[in-house]
């Protein structure tokens, strides 16, 4: 089946997560192949994507790890009085 | 994290069992997830920190109940989804509103911006600051629905299957929700990376 742009950009998301059916890969490929503005789409959704995971990108607030390893080193200490950790409150 | 499971369910057993200080052990290769996960869904950076000590806490206090029949990441994720939740709702102060119902009511437009002058972002526009910028705040200003998948799905990188599971919808709603999420994000940031094409054909004003 030889499919337009719009079908196309439909599966991206699926496309680019490898989770379209093996025919429709096909045709998608086969139409990526010839057609510079899906290929240009493509591209840039997966390097957004790699730019999202990129550590860089998403940052965490400084002295983060400590703080909550400092809380949660009280909180340990707090149920050493108790038998058990983990029970239901 | 796949290789890590057999030894981190070694290390809940111990924990159980009570090696209490090995907890320390066991988050601190989520912490960054459970950072962003209530980041996702509170948008603000005290609020998720809190949130996020909470749900750690929360964790530790619970491990018992964790029974491995999910992945520990997502049981985790599950509660500081509902930490996020729960603070979102004191601050709106109308805990009827719930988020949870939300669903896609608009129908809006999907489709992605068209490139034509270019195959490629070139490397060195991943690294430019302004872009992470552009992104960061696109992301921030997608639906809450869509963000909160993207940022599981894309950022956290945990499969379809947990964020389906961590979420409480279906794997269904996840792709379209993902899907839209990304089509969105690519459609705003396409004229930040239109400012790196060939100078040749001109200069892209910066719509954004």
């Amino acid at each position: 089946m030889k499919l337009d742009c719009k079908h196309v950009w439909e599966h991206i998301s699926e496309y680019i997560d490898g989770s379209v059916e093996a025919k429709l890969r096909e045709d998608i490929e086969r139409h990526l192949e010839h057609c510079e503005i899906c290929s240009a789409i493509l591209d840039s959704t997966r390097n957004i994507l790699i730019l999202t995971a990129d550590d860089r990108t998403f940052e965490l607030p400084v002295g983060y790890s400590k703080r909550l390893h400092e809380r949660l080193k009280e909180e340990i200490e707090r149920s050493k009085q108790e038998p058990r950790v983990g029970e239901p409150e | 994290m796949r290789t890590m499971e057999t030894n981190e369910a070694g290390l809940i057993a111990r924990i159980v069992a009570g090696e209490k200080e090995l907890f320390h052990e066991l988050i601190r290769p989520y912490e960054r997830m459970v950072y962003l996960t209530l980041f996702s869904i509170v948008k603000n950076e005290t609020e998720a920190e809190d949130g996020a000590q909470e749900t750690v806490i929360s964790a530790y206090r619970h491990l018992a109940s964790f029974r491995g029949d999910a992945k520990f990441s997502t049981w985790l994720t599950t509660i500081a989804i509902n930490e996020g939740r729960k603070r979102l709702r004191k601050a709106k102060g109308a805990a009827e509103e719930s988020i949870e119902e939300e669903v896609e009511a608009h129908e809006g437009d999907y489709s992605p911006a068209p490139l034509t002058d270019w195959r490629e972002i070139p490397l060195e526009a991943l690294e430019r600051k302004e872009l992470r910028e552009a992104l960061r705040v696109a992301v921030a200003e997608l639906p809450d629905i869509y963000r909160q998948v993207f940022t599981l799905r894309d950022l956290e990188e945990l499969s379809v299957e947990e964020t389906a599971q961590a979420l409480g919808i279906t794997t269904g709603t996840v792709k379209v929700r993902l899907h839209r999420a990304r089509i969105l994000l690519q459609k705003r940031l396409v004229p930040f990376l239109k400012t790196t094409a060939p100078a040749r054909r001109g200069f892209f004003g910066r719509a954004l």
